[in-house]
């Protein structure tokens, strides 16, 4: 078979797009997009790096600093936010047993939250709007450095990502509780009680026991589903405020005071906001994501359930209280906020990702021998990111360190991109090659190979950037900052290099994966799909029956 | 005194050979559960055991650094102590703009650095000649800023902002701005010149 045909086609036949169902087809379509953009936020990524070294001299210092506003909302929303969707929307009504409440709200989001993340880019790339993620007020609104034009175009894509992260929070929670048509009636608050954890919490009371009407994995969705309602919430709030601001003064020429917003409040307001997904969702996700994989991969119940989910609901309200740590070096701030909420709060997150970690590593263990499989690899991958990167997010919670810390490099590497790159995606990586034969009715892999090679590529290449990163925050090195004599040179080329091999560890995955299903079976994925899901689901129950 | 060269140092050690050990843990950890053989049953007591361990880890810390780092203590308790100086800075248009230049420090005496920005969220670090980081603060609008310091070795430091501010920002730099005298022991990665 031809190169040519081989990519058209795909490998041994490729992808069969008429034989999926709506629901294969919608993962499918969050999976390949959010892959996209995660190509896209690391070709920004190594641009920075090299910039770091040397800065281009076809990219001014503004339009840096807008790479580096869009780089993490490209990252976050356009790629984790789109492949955790997708498998959630899969997963809950496939562990459920149940169809998804709703294919259009399904539809909706993908396409939302895709779009929101092109309109906020380009926001970036053509107006260098550059306020950063972390949006601090006034700065935002500044329009002695930002056009208004590139500020309104950026909240309207973020709008956009809003409004699909909402779609994606009801349809989930829709589908736990409803009563699909023709179907014995559900206990709708007893499942919504059961997802939430309220059951488990209720039992530690009751001598006779309930029973958890959700699986874990679902509970771990519903728990960290709320954190993304809660967060999208905040966004919203804070966009509309902006948007006020950049309208008022920036299009009717009006003098909407800055001081009219208390900027520590809202940077409190905005943190608590935002922590609800670096340290809520995140790790809830993840948490429940390493369950359902180790129990997948080793084919056994979860080690000690009941731990696992009463952990799960303390991370979720650990999430809603530890946003204090990243005002440590606000003189502002109480002391009682920053001791409780940004010391002993955030020391519970070393607890909880501590328990997943034993659970899952005891959960695979009890199935030994296991076989080295991509799934089980990437897990691991993913489980020593988060061991990597949790304890250097606890070290620089403490008001000692943060004050020798904050705001340098080893922010951004030991601890956000460990986090992120090696923790955070590996184990997506890991869900994406258990998910594949499911979602592609069996298409084989093109290549093992190039799979081992992808994987010690990004392994390496994570921990080592992260790593030449820290030891350059610890010399001093601040992030969002350029060095223009090469203070930091040494570090930033050793960096540099880890961020080639994360870069080149993906193309070589995306080729495998385009070469695997075929462009044909790419194009098939965003046609309408010719099954339906309820039908497939009674055939399930006639042949169980029978 | 311990200064931030010292717990800087420590940490890259302390955190290297934890580094180092997790790697270790899960490469060993995927090796073994390749492997035949027995699985022995896990005791509870070793998972309680290690909950126990990590809360001690994660609590244990900040009661180390409070007893160690001398900056904490003062931080929590600075309400009780006078400052010797004070000095005012404020932050405007991207600006830094001292009230004294260079900024005089006398040894061994507790100084504020009182920052004030009339616009946008900014930082105020400490930097020795060497680019290493003494302290650093957020300067709020609106909000108080002041940093109370001790110095305990003769140097000469730079003030940088370290937050972003947007890209006119990015280079608000004060070369030599704070300036040490009268301690026995010199910093020596912030003398200028072999001063």
């Amino acid at each position: 078979m031809s190169f040519i045909n081989r990519l058209i086609e795909g490998h041994e036949g490729g992808l069969k797009t008429e034989t999926m169902t709506p629901m294969q087809k919608i993962a499918m379509r969050f999976v390949v997009i959010g892959l996209l953009y995660y190509g896209l936020a690391a070709l920004e990524g190594m641009i920075m790096r090299v910039y770091e070294v040397k800065p281009l001299p076809f990219i001014d210092e503004s339009h840096f600093f807008s790479i580096m506003t869009v780089h993490p909302m490209v990252g976050i929303f356009g790629s984790s936010y789109m492949i955790v969707f997708g498998a959630f929307l899969f997963l809950t009504p496939y562990l459920m047993n149940k169809p998804i409440y709703s294919l259009k709200l399904a539809n909706l989001s993908w396409i939302t939250i895709a779009g929101g993340t092109l309109i906020m880019w380009t926001a970036g790339f053509l107006f260098s709007y550059a306020p950063l993620y972390t949006l601090y007020w006034p700065l935002p609104a500044d329009m002695s450095q930002f056009r208004a034009i590139g500020g309104i175009v950026y909240i309207v894509g973020v709008v956009g990502i809003m409004i699909g992260t909402f779609a994606y929070t009801y349809n989930i929670f829709k589908t736990i509780v409803y009563t699909p048509k023709g179907w014995e009636k559900q206990p709708s608050m007893a499942l919504m009680k059961s997802a939430l954890g309220i059951t488990g919490l209720t039992n530690f009371f009751k001598r006779k026991q309930e029973a958890h009407l959700v699986p874990l994995p679902i509970a771990a969705i519903s728990r960290g589903t709320i954190d993304v309602g809660l967060n999208a919430v905040v966004i919203s709030t804070a966009g509309v405020l902006i948007l006020i601001y950049l309208v008022g003064n920036g299009l009717f020429g009006m003098d909407l005071k800055d001081t009219w917003v208390d900027a520590l409040l809202y940077k409190n307001i905005f943190w608590w906001g935002l922590d609800l997904v670096a340290d809520g969702l995140v790790l809830v996700f993840v948490a429940g994501t390493w369950y359902l994989l180790a129990m997948l991969i080793s084919g056994k119940d979860l080690f000690m359930q009941n731990i696992a989910r009463a952990a799960l609901f303390l991370e979720m309200v650990v999430s809603w209280t530890v946003w204090s740590h990243h005002l440590m070096s606000d003189q502002g701030q109480s002391n009682f906020l920053k001791v409780f909420s940004g010391e002993m709060v955030t020391a519970f997150e070393l607890i909880t990702q501590g328990i997943a970690v034993y659970i899952t590593l005891v959960t695979l263990y009890r199935a030994k021998p296991l076989k080295m499989t991509n799934e089980l690899k990437f897990l691991l991958g993913g489980i020593l990111g988060f061991m990597l990167a949790v304890p250097a997010g606890i070290i620089q919670a403490d008001l000692g360190m943060n004050r020798i810390l904050h705001n340098t490099q080893w922010i951004i590497g030991n601890h956000v991109h460990v986090a992120i790159l090696v923790g955070l995606t590996m184990t997506l990586y890991s869900a994406i090659y258990v998910l594949f034969p499911i979602l592609t009715n069996g298409v084989k892999l093109y290549s093992q190979k190039l799979a081992n090679i992808h994987f010690w590529l990004h392994l390496i290449g994570g921990i080592g950037m992260g790593a030449f990163m820290g030891m350059a925050g610890i010399d001093g090195m601040l992030r969002r900052t350029i060095y223009y004599n090469g203070e930091y040179n040494t570090y930033m080329i050793l960096a540099g290099i880890c961020g080639l091999m994360i870069f080149v560890a993906f193309l070589l995955f995306l080729y495998n994966i385009v070469m695997s299903i075929g462009i044909k079976g790419l194009i098939g994925v965003y046609q309408p799909a010719k099954i339906n899901t309820n039908e497939c689901l009674c055939e399930e129950t006639k042949k169980e029956e029978a | 005194m311990a200064d931030s060269i010292d717990v800087l140092a420590t940490l890259k050690l302390v955190y290297t050979i934890y580094a180092l050990a997790v790697i270790s843990i899960i490469a060993y950890f995927g090796y073994r559960i390749t492997q035949k053989g027995e699985v022995k049953p896990t005791k509870k007591i070793i998972f309680w055991l290690y909950v126990a361990t990590l809360i001690f880890i994660g609590t244990g810390m900040h009661f180390l650094t409070y007893n160690v780092v001398p900056w904490v203590p003062m931080d929590l308790n600075r309400d009780h102590i006078n400052a010797e100086k004070t000095f005012d800075i404020t932050y405007r248009a991207h600006t830094i703009i001292p009230n004294e230049t260079p900024m005089k420090v006398p040894c061994g005496k507790y100084v504020v650095f009182d920052a004030h920005s009339d616009d946008l969220t900014y930082g105020f670090g400490i930097f020795r000649q060497n680019n290493t980081m003494v302290a650093q603060m957020q300067v709020v609008p609106g909000s108080r800023n002041d940093l109370m310091w001790i110095f305990h070795k003769n140097g000469t430091y730079n003030v940088r902002s370290t937050e972003y501010s947007g890209p006119k920002g990015s280079q608000m730099i004060l070369q030599d701005a704070i300036v040490v005298t009268g301690c026995k022991e010199d910093d020596v990665y912030a003398m200028k010149g072999g001063e």
